[in-house]
């Protein structure tokens, strides 16, 4: 026979909000007249993600297992769901802008029409803007906030699918340099298999070796067996398929590509929310399930974390685009992210898990504005990305270089700003836990990683502006619309207040930072 | 008065002051300059009135005040002063006015503003200030870190010509070291955490930790490494000699006056004190580096041909005699140390100010390129060898007070590296009054010199007037009265603290006293 399974319809209102409005969006599309549909869809879209938030914020406190076991909305899921919402809604304020780009937009107007046709560049005067992309990145939101309350390896892995394939798709629809976009979504799209594959795989041995797909069962499996090959192999293929959502090196190959080729708004989309999922996954899965397991994953995590911070940050020493440089930034910063992650005891307990998710959410905010700040900075073909034509901005606009200093200085982890404050959270985690090697690679890591973050404020302030000698004009700074507006204004609030007045969101975060399950 | 929250002031009044600044329209430098000064004599103020309200019998740490922070990582925004942050304030309070007074007429790169130049400087003071006064150790390595930030754009934006090199450098060795030792504060925070139950940054309650001597030791060294690269120290000192010479004048001084004290204040304020066991374990090679430095650095100033890269190395060198002081663990020799760092603020960044006022006017940073200024600049000479003497710790000046007690404090305990020290006066002597011969005294010469204006030539007589050489001159005018008002305070200190530095003494010395109790003192 087949029971109906327990719903608490009121722990699962964030989802059913973020996913209603995805769904009303698909219909709107379908439905509403093509003139006036795009800030109706802005409207569903931004509905849904600040309808989750606030039933997130208005849940705080809930601890409990629903729907047959299968979520947990927990104080760390719920804190994690709203970081998700909050940076959905400031990432489809920043689709939304129309009046940087010339063409209104910047996503294609019409993705199936071949790059280059004529077709094609009819398309880019022509007023149509293209709105399929608030209903896919609701559906991401949707499985991001899925994503980090499944308490159930299936779930967490339809979860995986839900967030994973509209990425794929709005990642390939960039209105300028479409092949490099296309080509973007496509790498993402086989290696974001691949590791699908592989967490899937992963699962299959898990339930082989436990009989269960709940993690609260195979944390049982683990204490009343102890830990046997099959689980261990099944446990490893489900960090690397995690690891590579969260560009983790040396699982990061596909971030460098796919930051630059996707439309910007989409990369700040990505790097700010889809990190926030895949960590909560990360530690719910270490953690809830494999806790008691601690000494057979600990060493692994602690030899990715270094890799990737010293991946991250010696590569983007190299790097010549901005876009390219944010993304090795952001695989340097997966690795702090993972100290802050081995800052926890074995039964999930010490200050780690609040510092990770600080961190995470100080780092989305400050991304999706530096972001931001990028897509401000324009030439005749689109975003000018290229480190050189930012020379001597601070001259020509004072106002967006102090901005984008405020956010490189935070990613470098100056304090004062909301980056350093993280930063000094997950390390204190860390040391707590006796890691204080990984600490100081850490520390090491971060002043190489500054050296790139200034390098750009050096370009913007003390050189020379570019273009300007040979007469060929420099990139012009574009003035954004209310959306984007509205977007830098709250992400540098916030990396200001949280540098300078972090107690009450720390507060939160502590005391949000339980896991059930 | 005594309730006044006198410290808090004097980091809030010119932060508010540089936004002020900021916040004015471009062009109106005369008001940005005003303002700044005016805040800067306010902060001047508030230090003299902390000094006279100072019991120097009394407490340690006073006009203490406490504010939580972030609870959630034990941090409060815990301010007060002993003797030894209480000279260095009346220091930053005497020398930003000077600084900005010399800066009033700066030259500046293309498109750069003025009013920038004066709101960075006055965010330098608040984060100088609130370096020296916090008294939680999290609060205290903030300031440290983002004291950078103005630092850096005083020196990317209003330097020389190899101005980006010089602050990408600073930036980043003094990043190194700050972020060495941020892993050093959480692990002083974790040690805390375990022995007293819930961590703590408070530096009262640190300093009663009984911290297992191999922990000490790693921590000791995260702290020491910041520090020295701060001093600094060789073989960590390269980055001066570049930011020293390519910052705006203004930067130089406060640069080497202040910033790089923070360094050995930091050995004083916290390594001795919290790491008692892993200080005596290191002081030999400390004194290894600051004796090498001494010598090292003396003899790579008499090598220069940059003047501002001779009095970067002479400080070097200098700081070799500070650590020396401080880590002989005696207290005449520590106390003197704290006078050598005050002297030397005034001491080199007068000099620093007179190099500045005689390149203002020749436009050149070589040493070759000037020569007989004295028979022309009476009073630009004068007040260059008054600088040079106190930069050689001539008796009278008020940098041989502080030379001969860190020399005769630490000969007792450290005879072999003392007497290596003291070879450094003699090459001090040699590397300043040098510069002082070939820029000042002997044949006019260098970029100074022009040709008269021609004797109106009598009509047609084109082809005599070829014949006789062209009659050349130094042109320079002396000291303006603005330039002599910011030389005569500095001047006048000099002299004052070079024969009567008694009332500075009674303030360090009590602190100094308390800071080698806490390492278990010698004497």
């Amino acid at each position: 026979m087949f029971d109906a399974p327990d719903l608490s319809f009121t722990a699962l209102a964030p989802l059913l909000f973020i996913f209603g409005a995805a769904c009303v969006g698909v219909l709107v599309e379908s439905f509403w007249p093509r003139d006036s549909r795009h800030p109706v869809q802005l409207a569903v879209a931004l509905v849904g993600a600040l309808g989750a938030l606030v039933s997130t914020l208005l849940l705080a406190g809930r601890g409990e297992v629903t729907a047959d076991g299968a979520l947990a909305v927990d104080g760390a899921g719920l804190f994690l769901q709203a970081t998700i919402a909050g940076l959905g809604a400031l990432a489809i304020l920043l689709f939304a802008e129309r009046a940087l780009d010339p063409a209104r937009s910047a996503f294609v107007a019409s993705v199936a029409v071949p790059a280059g046709s004529p077709r094609d560049r009819e398309l880019l005067t022509s007023p149509q803007v293209q709105t399929e992309v608030y209903p896919l990145a609701t559906f991401a939101i949707g499985g991001m906030m899925l994503f980090v309350t499944s308490n159930d390896l299936l779930v967490m892995f339809v979860a995986l699918e839900v967030l994973s394939l509209p990425l794929y798709l709005i990642s390939g629809m960039a209105r300028r340099r479409r092949l490099l976009s296309q080509e973007a979504a496509v790498k993402y799209f086989l290696l974001g298999a691949f590791a699908s594959a592989f967490f899937l795989y992963g699962l299959a041995l898990v339930y082989g070796a436990t009989g269960s797909v709940r993690l609260s069962d195979i944390r049982a499996a683990s204490l009343a067996e102890g830990t046997d090959v099959l689980m261990l192999l099944g446990l490893a293929l489900l960090i690397v398929g995690l690891l590579f959502k969260a560009s983790v090196a040396p699982f990061h190959t596909w971030t460098p590509d796919v930051y630059e080729g996707a439309p910007t708004p989409v990369t700040a989309f990505m790097a700010a929310c889809t990190k926030v999922a895949a960590f909560g996954a990360i530690l719910r899965v270490l953690y809830v399930a494999f806790g008691a397991a601690e000494w057979t994953w600990r060493p692994l995590i602690y030899g990715v974390a270094i890799v990737s911070m010293v991946v991250g940050s010696v590569l983007a020493l190299t790097q010549t685009d901005l876009k390219r440089m944010l993304a090795y930034s952001s695989i340097a910063h997966a690795g702090f992210l993972l100290t802050g992650v081995l800052g926890l005891g074995a039964d999930g307990e010490g200050s780690g898990l609040a510092a990770t998710m600080f961190y995470l959410l100080v780092y989305g905010l400050t991304t999706i504005g530096a972001f931001a700040v990028l897509t401000l900075v324009r030439d005749g073909d689109g975003e000018a990305g290229h480190l050189s034509q930012w020379a001597g901005l601070a001259a020509r606009s004072p106002l967006v270089a102090a901005v984008m200093t405020l956010f490189l200085l935070a990613l470098a982890g100056i304090p004062l700003t909301s980056g350093f404050t993280g930063k000094f959270a997950v390390f204190r985690a860390a040391v707590e836990e006796g890691a204080w090697p990984l600490v100081l690679v850490a520390v090491l890591a971060s002043a190489v990683a500054a050296f790139f973050y200034l390098r750009v404020i050096v370009l913007m302030y003390f050189s020379a502006p570019a273009g300007g000698a040979d007469g060929e004009r420099g990139p012009t700074v574009g003035v954004p619309g209310l959306p984007t507006t509205v977007v830098l204004a709250i992400t540098a609030t916030a990396t200001l207040a949280l540098g300078i007045v972090p107690g009450s969101v720390l507060d939160l975060a502590e005391q949000a930072a339980r896991f059930v399950g | 008065m005594s309730d006044l929250p006198l410290l808090l002031l004097m980091i809030v009044v010119p932060a508010v002051g540089a936004a002020v600044v900021a916040a004015l329209p471009k062009g109106r430098d005369e008001v940005a300059k005003q303002v700044s000064l005016g805040v800067s004599l306010v902060v001047l103020l508030l230090a003299v009135l902390t000094t006279v309200a100072f019991d120097t019998g009394g407490e340690r740490f006073q006009r203490t005040s406490s504010w939580t922070w972030i609870a959630d990582f034990g941090v409060s925004f815990a301010l007060g002063v002993d003797g030894i942050a209480l000279v260095m304030l009346l220091l930053i309070g005497v020398l930003v006015p000077v600084v900005i007074g010399a800066s009033w007429n700066d030259e500046l790169p293309e498109r750069r503003s003025m009013t920038a130049y004066f709101a960075w400087l006055l965010l330098l003071e608040a984060m100088m200030v609130g370096v020296f006064v916090a008294t939680d150790v999290f609060l205290f390595y903030v300031f440290f870190e983002a004291m950078l930030v103005p630092m850096y754009f005083i020196i990317g934006s209003f330097g020389g010509p190899r101005r980006q090199y010089a602050a990408v450098k600073f930036f980043l060795y003094s990043l190194v070291g700050g972020l060495i030792m941020l892993a050093a504060v959480i692990g002083l925070y974790v040690v805390s955490a375990s022995e007293l139950g819930a961590g703590t940054f408070a530096f009262d309650a640190l300093r009663q930790l009984e911290i297992d001597p191999g922990v000490q030791k790693l921590l000791f060294l995260g702290f020491f490494i910041a520090f020295a690269i701060k001093a600094p120290l060789v073989p960590f000192h390269t980055w001066l000699p570049d930011s020293g010479s390519e910052a705006p004048i203004g930067g130089s001084v406060l640069l080497v006056g202040v910033l790089d004290k923070v360094g050995t204040f930091g050995f004083l304020r916290y390594c001795l004190p919290l790491f008692p066991d892993a200080s005596r374990y290191f002081a030999p090679f400390v004194l290894v580096l600051a004796v090498v430095g001494i010598l090292y650095a003396a003899l790579l100033a008499m090598g220069q041909s940059d003047m501002k890269r001779l009095v970067s190395y002479t400080s070097i060198s200098h700081f070799g005699f500070i650590a020396l002081g401080i880590f002989a663990f005696t207290t005449e020799a520590a106390t003197g140390a704290v006078l050598y760092m005050v002297n030397h603020g005034i001491a080199t960044g007068l000099l620093f100010l007179v190099v500045g006022m005689l390149i203002a006017r020749g436009g050149s940073r070589q040493i070759g390129d000037y020569g007989g200024v004295a028979a022309k600049a009476p009073l630009l000479a004068g007040v260059f060898l008054i600088a040079g003497l106190a930069s050689l710790a001539l008796p009278g000046t008020n940098s041989f007070v502080s030379e001969f007690l860190v020399l005769i404090g630490s000969f007792p305990e450290e005879p072999v590296f003392t007497i290596l020290a003291t070879v450094g006066i003699i090459l001090a002597a040699l590397y300043i009054l040098l510069m002082y011969q070939r820029t000042m005294h002997g044949p006019a010469r260098g970029v100074l010199l022009q040709e008269d204006p021609a004797e109106p030539a009598p009509a047609g007589g084109g082809a005599t007037a070829t014949l006789a050489p062209p009659r050349r001159s130094l042109r320079i005018t002396d000291l303006s009265r603005r330039e002599l008002a910011v030389a005569a305070p500095l001047v006048a200190l000099i002299i004052v603290f070079g024969v009567y530095p008694q009332p500075l003494l009674e303030l360090i010395e009590p602190a100094v006293s308390a800071t080698m109790s806490d390492l278990g003192g010698t004497d």
